[in-house]
């Protein structure tokens, strides 16, 4: 199971999960969790479902960069971090 | 007569509590974090905080009456922008620039002015908001600029009280505008407006008119007063017309603020021009008038009238119920207080974050 982990810097204004997904991509993970979850959507994705601004997403090690569509694939036993941007400060 | 105030800054919400050794700072609520506006809902009490976190988007915040903690709320969300929109506008809520209670007959109903120019209706204290898509879908919303920010914004919500379904609102850039039918058709209300910042030929352009500030006298609610990018001017007749007003060192500035009851009171904060938005002569001042414009009074007394750069922004000058106690805020941190209309100051604190506005609110 592919684990996605958020930054305790949201933990200051919501509870913040750490999951494990199936999902086969990243937004197919973030919509199980905010299905859920509709408050912490509002602090990662803004009113178009696209990633915050300031907001960066690392799969693996890699850093995101379609931060619209959000379908890059992940693996049964990829690692994602949710985390802030250090813009946006 | 208000107990407590309220000041919205960059790095929390500071609340003043008058005691008898006088007004008190209190810590800041949300501390460290951006608060774009605030209100006192003298309805039911409740106050609203909105955030403006750097990385995590825009959040409104609900205390109830005599509470002391803070619940968050929704904010307003804009639709899913039309595939295939021309509409150069990011369909995405950058900040709560303004919020307003509905009026007395109308419990529970909330307005917020937003950046990037949406106005927001909820019916639920907050719960839920809709977007006013009559404006939104308004002519001539593509021809909206950004004043202040990059993109457009409503700053100014005024709901007429004697009749809550006129509500008026104004938006750097695009003019003033005003329903009379509780949000249903909306009417550009500029007429006697110049932006000199245009070409000559687009100066009179309704949607070209940049108010950095409207407010109404809740006491007499045809009187409204606005300053302009361009000026100071003050309407009457409901906003059907603007006269424009001369006053002493400079009326260009951000904020304005009216007597609740005596129309024909109103106070600026001048500052040197545009290009430079500093107190003229580094010296601060507050103009006030007393006779609807025609005269002003430059006050200073109490105010640092040397090496002075604070600026006063749009929300930040905020008068009390009782038409006498004032209180203003800085860009720069700095927070007077007056309990005479204006005629002295006392310094609050000097090394505040950067204010962004200032209210007054009943004792709960």
């Amino acid at each position: 199971m592919a684990q996605i982990i958020f930054t305790q810097q949201l933990a200051r204004f919501l509870p913040v999960p750490q999951l494990a997904t199936q999902a086969p991509t990243l937004r197919a993970a973030l919509d199980g969790i905010f299905a859920t979850n509709g408050r912490l959507a509002g602090y990662v994705l803004d009113d178009q479902g696209r990633l915050r601004e300031n907001v960066v997403i690392f799969i693996d090690g890699q850093r995101t960069r379609e931060r619209a569509r959000l379908d890059d694939p992940l693996r049964s036993d990829s690692t994602i971090h949710i985390l802030q941007a250090l813009s946006g400060g | 007569m208000a107990e407590r105030a309220l000041l919205a800054t960059r790095k929390g919400l500071f609340e003043l509590t008058r005691g008898a050794a006088g007004w008190q700072l209190g810590a800041p609520h949300f501390p460290g974090d951006p608060v774009s506006a605030v209100l006192h809902d003298a309805r039911d009490g409740a106050t609203y905080a909105a955030l403006n976190l750097g990385h995590f988007g825009a959040k409104l915040h609900r205390r109830e009456a005599g509470s002391e903690g803070w619940t968050e709320v929704a904010v307003p969300v804009y639709p899913p922008k039309p595939e295939g929109s021309d509409d150069k506008t990011d369909w995405t809520l950058k900040q709560i620039w303004t919020l307003a209670a509905g009026g007395a007959d109308q419990p529970g109903v909330l307005w917020a002015g937003t950046l990037p120019g949406g106005l927001f209706r909820s019916d639920d204290r907050g719960v839920s908001w809709q977007l006013v898509e009559s404006l939104w879908q308004v002519d001539g919303r593509a021809e909206w600029f950004g004043g202040g920010y990059d993109v457009p914004g409503i700053h100014s919500i005024f709901v007429d009280p004697r009749d809550s379904r006129r509500v008026l609102v104004a938006v750097s850039c695009g003019g003033v505008w005003q329903t009379g039918d509780g949000g249903a058709t909306w009417q550009l209300r500029t007429k006697g407006m110049q932006a000199r910042y245009m070409p000559p030929e687009l100066a009179e352009q309704g949607a070209a008119q940049d108010p950095h500030r409207v407010v109404g006298c809740a006491g007499q609610p045809d009187v409204l007063w606005c300053q302009h990018h361009s000026g100071i001017w003050v309407s009457t007749d409901n906003a059907a017309t603007w006269e424009e007003v001369a006053a002493p060192l400079s009326t260009f500035g951000f904020a304005v603020a009216v007597h609740p009851r005596d129309a024909a009171t109103a106070w600026f904060v001048p500052a040197v021009a545009d290009q430079q938005r500093v107190p003229v002569a580094a010296a601060l001042a507050v103009n006030r008038t007393r006779d609807g414009g025609a005269t002003f009074e430059t006050l200073r007394q109490g105010l640092p009238q040397q090496h002075c750069y604070d600026l006063v922004y749009r929300h930040a000058l905020a008068v009390d119920d009782d038409g006498t106690t004032l209180l203003m805020g800085s860009t720069t941190g700095s927070v007077w207080l007056s309990s005479n209309a204006g005629d002295d100051w006392q310094e609050v604190n000097a090394h505040l974050p950067p204010v962004y506005a200032a209210i007054f609110t009943k004792t709960d």
